[in-house]
């Protein structure tokens, strides 16, 4: 597979090295992803152009648009404001979550016990449980808080759940047989061999908690992105409106590369570069 | 060579003088189907013992209960005189489907054992890396299980057993997910490897020439119920060339001799 197409005698033995490098550019998935960002960020820009509709600003103008709000401090101020209950809620809900997820796994009463209300509330259109969290608790931190944890829970508890409980049967067995303790059978053998699927719980539990914290913003405390939104829509400031939403779009995906990330370096080295 | 077929000089019987694990009157049915019945049975120390049959014949069921991994319905085992129902240090289990961490390297696998008892890191390692050597897979101590080839995995399966130091090592169909040809490799270096090692190796096939090329000793298990059916004591000399022994007439006797006894038992 050399794409190094020789120029002259001398200088084909010289270059091969050169064609593979730029075989391999090609081949790198970060290219690939440059590339497909790249082509939505110029499809944007056509549309903005013709335009689709008047409410619908170019990806320049977006990016303008970001860069101001990032220059006249409202978009920060209104991260802080919703990044607080956002990352709460999250950590609560991940810990709780894969806790509360794996005990179910482990043990028939809590599975009979929980895992039913689980089941209930993912099916459930939750976002419409947010005007009677904030009915109960307000319009502060602790309501958006709840929103995130609403949202994120259920589909952490049950992924986590379900692979504790799809657990390679034969690892078990091994680690019986070398004398391991029920302690050690959880943490050296259930917990590692459930990690992608608990971790592919967490994403979707995180972007749930993204979708929480942006709803309750919405619909109910008038704060941080959600109200920053709400603002330039009412000012027909589209631009602005879309460079907040693309940046809470740009969070989340960063969030959850983040996530696995971490998940391939601490819990599943053998899939680092494959 | 030797001249006379050792069937001829004394039959070997179920039980031993100098055994290390001691099977008495085990019987095991699972869900309705009788897997072993009335087992007596001793594996002398220090020596290859097989547990041979076809399927259904209770073999992996009997290496199980040794084990301490399953429970027997009646009857006793005993390892070094003492009673056993659970796992012990003084076995070591080596698994048919590897049963490697897949997130961890050869390294921590075969240090798992050691790991699960506590020993300190670099103590354990630097056990896990001269067992790492032994089984032949230096230079493969960072790999993964998925980077290696089946034989490789069940050799870092069999340092990880070797690790503990336990005295009876229990194989259960080692080979039967490794490739021909690493078989091969694999037997004639489990060979070379006993002599180094003064372990008892409890070992169940289904190959009948397997376990005449490897074992001291060769129980002949019956199926449905599963009990012994005889026992078989190959005097082959393994000292010299392993590629000697296929070609060696009390190999090939031996081989013929249990296909023989054991044709009525297939269906």
């Amino acid at each position: 597979m050399s794409s190094g197409s020789g120029v002259g005698g001398a200088a084909s033995l010289a270059s091969p090295s050169r064609g593979v490098q730029a075989g391999r550019l090609i081949e790198r998935p970060i290219v690939l992803r440059l590339v497909s960002i790249a082509l939505f960020a110029a499809i944007w820009q056509v549309a903005g152009l013709i335009p689709v509709s008047f409410a619908f600003p170019t990806f320049s103008d977006t990016m303008v648009a970001f860069v101001r709000m990032i220059a006249d401090g409202s978009l920060p101020t209104a991260y802080i404001s919703t990044l607080q209950p956002l990352i709460l809620g999250v950590i609560l809900a991940t810990f709780a979550g894969v806790g509360v997820g794996t005990l179910c796994g482990l043990s028939r009463p809590g599975e009979w016990l929980l895992i039913p209300v689980f089941i209930v509330l993912q099916a459930a259109p939750v976002a419409a449980f947010i005007p009677l969290v904030t009915f109960i608790y307000g319009i502060g931190m602790t309501a958006k808080t709840l929103a995130v944890i609403i949202l994120a829970l259920p589909v952490i508890v049950l992924n986590t759940y379900k692979a504790v409980r799809n657990v390679n049967e034969s690892l078990l067995v091994m680690n019986r047989s070398f004398m391991g303790t029920r302690w050690q059978e959880v943490t050296k053998i259930v917990l590692p061999d459930a990690s992608p699927v608990i971790f592919a719980g967490l994403r979707l539990g995180v972007a749930a908690g993204f979708v929480g914290v942006v709803l309750a913003e919405l619909l109910i405390t008038p704060t941080g992105i959600g109200d920053l939104i709400t603002f330039a829509r009412s000012r027909a400031n589209y631009a602005g409106m879309y460079a907040t939403i693309a940046s809470v779009i740009a969070l989340s995906t960063v969030t959850l590369v983040a996530l696995q990330w971490i998940e391939i370096r601490v819990f599943r080295p053998e899939k680092r570069g494959g | 060579m030797h001249a006379a077929i050792v069937r001829n000089d004394a039959v070997p019987t179920n039980v031993v003088s100098d055994a290390i694990v001691e099977v008495r009157g085990i019987s095991k049915t699972y869900s309705g189907v009788e897997a072993l019945r009335d087992v007596d049975l001793d594996f002398p120390r220090g020596k290859l013992t097989s547990l041979l049959g076809p399927s259904g014949c209770g073999k992996t069921t009997l290496l199980k209960i040794i084990a301490g991994l399953i429970g027997a319905d009646r009857g006793t085992v005993a390892v070094n005189g003492k009673k056993v129902s659970a796992p012990g240090p003084e076995r070591a289990f080596v698994f048919q489907d590897f049963a490697l961490l897949p997130w961890a390297t050869v390294l921590r696998n075969v240090a798992f054992g050691l790991e699960l008892r506590g020993t300190a890191k670099e103590e354990r390692e630097a056990i896990a890396r001269r067992y790492v050597v032994d089984v032949g897979l230096a230079g493969f101590e960072d790999k993964y299980p998925h980077e290696l080839s089946g034989g490789m995995r069940q050799r870092v399966g069999l340092a990880r057993a070797l690790c503990v130091d336990a005295d009876v090592l229990l194989l259960d169909e080692p080979f039967s997910a490794v490739d021909e040809q690493n078989r091969r490799k694999f037997q004639e270096d489990l060979i070379r490897l006993r002599t180094n090692q003064n372990k008892t190796f409890i070992f169940v096939t289904h190959s009948i020439e397997e376990a005449v090329y490897i074992s001291d000793r060769i129980v002949l298990l019956s199926p449905r119920p599963g009990r012994v059916s005889r026992i078989i004591e190959p005097e082959i000399d393994r000292s010299g060339d392993p590629d000697r022994i296929h070609r060696d007439k009390h190999y090939l006797d031996t081989v013929q001799e249990i296909w023989q006894g054991l044709k009525q038992y297939v269906e």
